[in-house]
């Protein structure tokens, strides 16, 4: 149990281990900073489920430089990101961007959540009509025999 | 009956995805569709290689029908695909050249091409990349079809051999030297 605790415990320690190098690091804290926040959201086409700033790929070192060079001229966040999609294409983006072809991927999983709701609301609006309503008349003395004598057939436990 | 339909609407759904699933998984996630075809050469201008006297730039791209081929010499499939390069400049004689990417050493790159035969017009030295992020490459070997106006036609991922010169490169080529 206590190994158990522990071992959860380390496990929310854990932090992503980055790849960049600190040779590669841009002297000025604040650009070196957004060169991350842009690493971040570049994908490593290489290795293609982490983003440039995890990825020890050659090619991944090499973008991460290009972004630091590129912020170093001067260009603005943007600037580097639509570089280097104008090269790799919205694929090189991990966050896709909101678009004609991707409206389907942004907005399906809230059109399929929607006609689940609705498909529900009308499962329980059919259904409630037999639970309310108004209460059903009491048995006749005729019923009420009939009932008891069910009852009594009712094989014993 | 109406209801009784309703019951297969899950396995219809499930259908539907399946065939998604199907064509999902026959694609090949490492072929990404270039953004640059039927957009001019990035500009670019790599120096030369050791031993050769001209580095290789857009500006080189201009005037006739080119191919572009990303090499290095620590590339196996480009091994596999090198015999096929010199078919290319000595059967069909179409300008081919080289972007040399990301040798370890300086000297790597031309003792392979001095060990193998050399099929490049032009050969750009492209140690950190530059060249190969202007192509928005990310393997070895790529090689891109240029017009003569300097304008990338087509890329072919990994090794090129007889079948896809014969089906799209070639017929490609001619068709672009008519323009």
């Amino acid at each position: 149990m206590r190994a158990l605790v522990l071992g959860l415990l380390l496990s929310l320690a854990a932090v992503p281990a980055w790849a960049v190098d600190p040779s590669e690091m841009l002297a000025d804290p604040v650009l070196e900073a957004r060169a991350r926040e842009i690493g971040k959201g570049l994908r490593c086409l290489v290795c293609q489920n982490q983003s440039i700033d995890e990825s020890d790929a050659t090619l991944a070192r090499d973008l991460r430089l290009l972004v630091r060079d590129r912020l170093s001229a001067g260009d603005s966040d943007r600037q580097v990101i639509d570089y280097v999609v104008s090269r790799y294409g919205d694929f090189v983006l991990l966050k896709p961007p909101f678009k004609g072809s991707t409206y389907v991927l942004w907005i399906g999983p809230a059109v399929i959540a929607g006609l689940g709701v609705a498909a529900l609301a009308v499962y329980f609006r059919r259904r409630r009509p037999a639970v309310a309503g108004p209460p059903p008349p009491p048995l006749s003395e005729d019923e009420k025999r009939r009932l008891d004598a069910l009852l009594e057939d009712r094989p014993r436990r | 009956m109406k209801r009784r339909l309703l019951y297969l609407l899950p396995l219809a759904v499930f259908l539907v995805m399946a065939v998604y699933f199907v064509i999902g998984l026959q694609t090949d996630p490492r072929v990404i569709p270039s953004v640059l075809i039927d957009t001019p050469v990035p500009e670019f201008d790599l120096p030369a290689i050791e031993g050769r006297e001209a580095g290789f730039s857009s500006a080189d791209l201009e005037g006739q029908v080119s191919l572009v081929n990303v090499f290095g010499s620590w590339c196996i499939a480009c091994k596999v695909e090198h015999p096929f390069l010199m078919k290319i400049k000595e059967v069909y004689k179409v300008p081919l050249h080289g972007i040399d990417w990301r040798e370890k050493n300086r000297q790597d790159g031309p003792d392979w091409l001095a060990e193998r035969g050399d099929p490049y017009t032009l050969i750009g030295d492209d140690p950190d990349s530059k060249g190969a992020i202007a192509f928005g490459v990310y393997g070895a070997p790529e090689t891109f079809v240029v017009d003569k106006t300097g304008t990338i036609r087509y890329k072919y991922i990994g090794v090129m051999n007889q079948e896809v010169w014969d089906t799209t490169i070639w017929p490609l080529i001619e068709e672009l030297r008519k323009r």
